[in-house]
């Protein structure tokens, strides 16, 4: 699975965006997260499936003080 | 958690006393002037103060330089650079101080518009430092009608000048017996020029504080008095040693007093659309600052457990990303132990943000106020991550504490972080012991240690002293005192131009080194934080865009200087529909308010490339001035290797993992076959390459040398072909 144009393996059947934001710890709150360039509301991240060579990408809108 | 109406008001400073102090005041000097009222955000008008001979001069700002130089910043540069020359040092008389709001600054329609620009040539890196403050001074001095206010010359005694901008006076006044400690010296200040309780607000104060009198590493506190606690709040021209020269020149403090805020005061273009413009924000902020950063909750603090978790939280000077004891000083124990909720906390009038959090009744245990119980403005996450984890102070109340008494001696919380962090990790390296620190054990985490050596600062005694002058200074004398090895000094000591850097791990984000390294004063994260852009998201891989990004960001970020205005609410809240727009992390919705706020106050439309432009003249104007002080060439942007990757053997093998992948991965090696000295060289070569490339192409992007000197076609693309430019620029492309 491609997350942000790069390579993970820790791709399994039944995994969601939800999943994904957990297994890379990413706690920030403003996240924009697009599969396969379809924007994806937080609402829908736990039901959201993603397949093995979804593109993903999670952006962090954080730019420091 | 402590909320605002349970708070009970301060004690205040007996009357008494404030007229013992004020009996001995003796006046230098007095003028009576016919204020100009301001017109689209603008007066015209400069406040001239010569310390040396106590003339106040009143001077037209010409049209030229409000057309190339806009306000803010851009003034404070541009009188800065006709007051020095290439020998100017900071503590040379002819040295100034200009400070400067722009014409946005000081509306109270839009958040965070109550900045003032502070420039000098910086004690630390010997040419021109700019730092941004919020409190009322700003304001209130274009209220008072100056754009600008230009401070040169030194007093043979400590002095008071007081503007007062509804008489229409500004006088020059010896003040022999006031505090040093900038909370007391506010207090006093404020009650001294109010003439009661409901007059306290219209009183703004600059100070330095204690130290300033002593360390290089000493700021500016801006005050604003806080109705709600009755007590006298403090802000921070923090970077680059402006406290020092202030210091220098006798002045104890400035008061500017000013009654009568209404939204119309900068007398702009059209209301209408500033009301409309700030209303929408006011209601985003409402709406979705609980789902987003909690600025209203913690302010900046909000991602010090953020900065951990990706492994960015800088740690033990700058060695490492994370720390295992996060959980005692993650946001939510401010929140819920310490920090003040439900206060209106901006540091100007209309600021929904309000992100000026306070810790209130805060006990003392150390120092010259022990067992006192005060009033403690933060933390900032810089000064969490900078008096916290990078010292090893794991521990919220000796965040809190080192906070407030680097406020109250005047120390800026970044360099003093900073700074005690590299003297810990030079301790714990055996470059320092007891006898060298003069009996301080200053191994990280050890708060007892750290308590001493800041009211050192303040006392202008012992170790204290050596570790505020800075870490550049500590390098060279740590060399020449100690026979200390300048290689390792060099890789470890986080210090670019002679600035203290932030507190950001860059490590890891090729663009941020960038961010850090290739700016005007030295590593401030104000010009570009692109870490998450770069590191995490990937949305920059190649240099060329790199590049973009560090063209800019950078750019853009001047304009806030330029305009009197605050950075966080661009980007710290955003609109609900951000994600759909095509660039998110520009936030272009509040680009185009910030458009319409200039045109609703200066009455003059511009574009985003115009806005651009307008930054871009005095980015380039200050990289001269650089040049002009003997730096600002590709040398000076080289960065400790500290900020680019693992210096030590313990720093690699704490992520060992992650270089090693990066060995095979990048470089196409096999670190199975190396040995760690040998990982650990390739991965040093690997990384300042990455660095010179990324320099060409930034260098290229921005229109300048090979060299980092702006050229001349550069300048005429910009008007900006002034003849002061040329014939610096001149100069050095002929050498």
């Amino acid at each position: 699975m491609l997350l942000n144009d790069r390579q993970y393996d820790f791709f399994e059947n039944g995994i969601t965006v939800q999943d994904v934001i957990e297994k890379m710890n990413y706690i920030y709150p403003k996240l924009i997260v697009k599969v396969n360039d379809r924007l994806i509301e937080k609402q829908d991240y736990a039901n959201t499936p993603l397949y093995e060579n979804d593109d993903v990408k999670i952006y962090h809108l954080l730019a420091g003080g | 958690m402590i909320c605002i109406k349970n708070i009970k008001p301060y004690e205040q400073i007996e009357q008494e006393e404030i007229e013992r102090l004020k009996a001995a005041h003796v006046l230098r000097a007095r003028l009576q002037y016919e204020k100009k009222p301001l017109f689209r955000g603008y007066t015209d008008k400069l406040l001239y103060v010569d310390l040396a001979d106590s003339k106040i001069r009143i001077d037209d700002i010409p049209g030229q330089v409000k057309e190339k130089f806009i306000g803010g910043k851009g003034y404070c540069l541009r009188y800065l650079w006709d007051a020095v020359t290439p020998e100017t040092r900071w503590n040379s008389p002819e040295n100034a101080i200009v400070m400067s709001a722009g014409p946005i600054g000081g509306i109270t329609q839009y958040p965070g518009a109550g900045k003032t620009l502070v420039c000098t040539i910086s004690p630390t890196t010997d040419i021109p430092i700019d730092s941004n403050v919020g409190g009322y001074f700003g304001p209130f001095l274009k209220f008072s009608g100056f754009d600008a206010l230009e401070l040169i010359g030194k007093a043979d005694k400590d002095v008071i000048i007081f503007i007062d901008g509804n008489k229409g006076t500004i006088s020059i006044e010896e003040a022999p017996l006031e505090a040093g400690d900038a909370h007391i010296l506010c207090e006093q200040l404020t009650l001294m020029y109010s003439d009661d309780e409901a007059d306290r607000k219209n009183v703004a104060v600059v100070t330095a504080g204690s130290a300033a009198d002593h360390v290089n590493i000493s700021m500016l506190n801006f005050s604003f008095y806080d109705p709600n606690r009755k007590v006298v709040r403090l802000k921070q021209a923090g970077r680059g040693g402006i406290g020092r020269v202030f210091r220098d020149k006798r002045i104890r403090a400035l008061v500017c007093k000013f009654s009568g805020i209404k939204a119309d005061l900068n007398k702009p273009h059209n209301m209408s659309i500033l009301n409309k413009t700030g209303l929408k924000f006011h209601r985003e902020m409402h709406d979705l600052d609980g789902k987003q950063n909690n600025m209203r909750k913690i302010g900046t603090a909000n991602i010090i457990e953020v900065m951990d978790a990706y492994d960015l939280l800088p740690t033990h000077n700058f060695k490492f990303g994370s720390h295992k004891d996060i959980d005692k000083i993650k946001s939510t124990v401010f929140i819920e132990k310490y920090l003040t909720q439900g206060a209106p906390d901006g540091c100007w009038y209309g600021c929904s943000m309000a992100c000026a959090k306070a810790a209130d009744h805060f006990l003392l245990k150390s120092g010259p106020y022990k067992g006192q119980r005060v009033c403690v403005d933060g933390p900032e996450y810089e000064n969490a991550a900078g008096l916290g984890s990078n010292c090893g102070v794991m521990d919220a109340e000796a965040i809190l504490e080192l906070n407030f008494y680097c406020d109250t001696y005047g120390i800026d919380t970044i360099s003093y972080g900073t700074c005690t962090a590299f003297a810990m990790e030079c301790y714990e390296n055996g470059i320092l012991n007891k006898e060298r620190t003069g009996g301080l054990e200053l191994t990280f985490g050890n708060i007892e240690a750290d308590f001493e050596l800041i009211h050192q600062m303040g006392r202008g005694e012992g170790f204290g002293v050596i570790v505020g002058m800075g870490v550049k200074k500590m390098k060279e004398y740590f060399i020449k005192k100690f026979g200390a090895d300048p290689a390792f000094l060099n890789d470890i000591g986080m210090e670019q131009k002679g600035l203290e850097y932030s507190e950001y791990l860059s490590k890891e984000s090729l663009a941020q080194q960038g961010g850090y390294g290739l700016t005007n004063k030295g590593p401030q994260h104000d010009e570009a934080w692109l870490i998450f852009m770069d590191q995490v998201n990937n949305q920059i891989p190649t240099f060329e865009d790199k590049a973009e990004a560090l063209h800019y960001f950078p750019m853009f970020r001047t304009w806030f200087g330029l305009m009197g205005l605050c950075k966080l609410p661009w980007n710290d809240i955003v609109p609900a529909d951000n994600s759909k727009t095509a660039e998110p992390a520009k936030v272009p919705e509040h680009v185009q308010n910030y458009l319409d706020v200039y045109e609703a106050v200066t009455g003059t439309k511009i574009t985003v490339d115009e806005m651009i432009k307008q930054s871009e003249r005095v980015y380039n104007f200050q990289r001269i001035f650089n040049i002009r002080m003997g730096k600002g060439l590709r040398v000076n942007d080289a960065s400790p290797y500290r900020a680019m990757g693992p210096v030590t053997e313990e720093e690699y093998l704490s992520r060992e993992e992650r270089y090693d992948k990066q060995l095979r991965e990048l470089q196409g090696l096999d670190p199975e076959k190396m040995t760690l000295r040998e990982k650990m060289d390739s991965t040093r070569r690997y990384r300042y390459e990455q660095y010179n490339r990324m320099t060409d192409a930034v260098y290229k992007r921005r229109g300048w040398t090979q060299n980092g000197v702006p050229t001349p076609e550069k300048l005429k693309e910009l008007e900006m072909e002034l003849p002061e430019l040329l014939e610096v620029v001149n100069q050095v492309l002929s050498n």
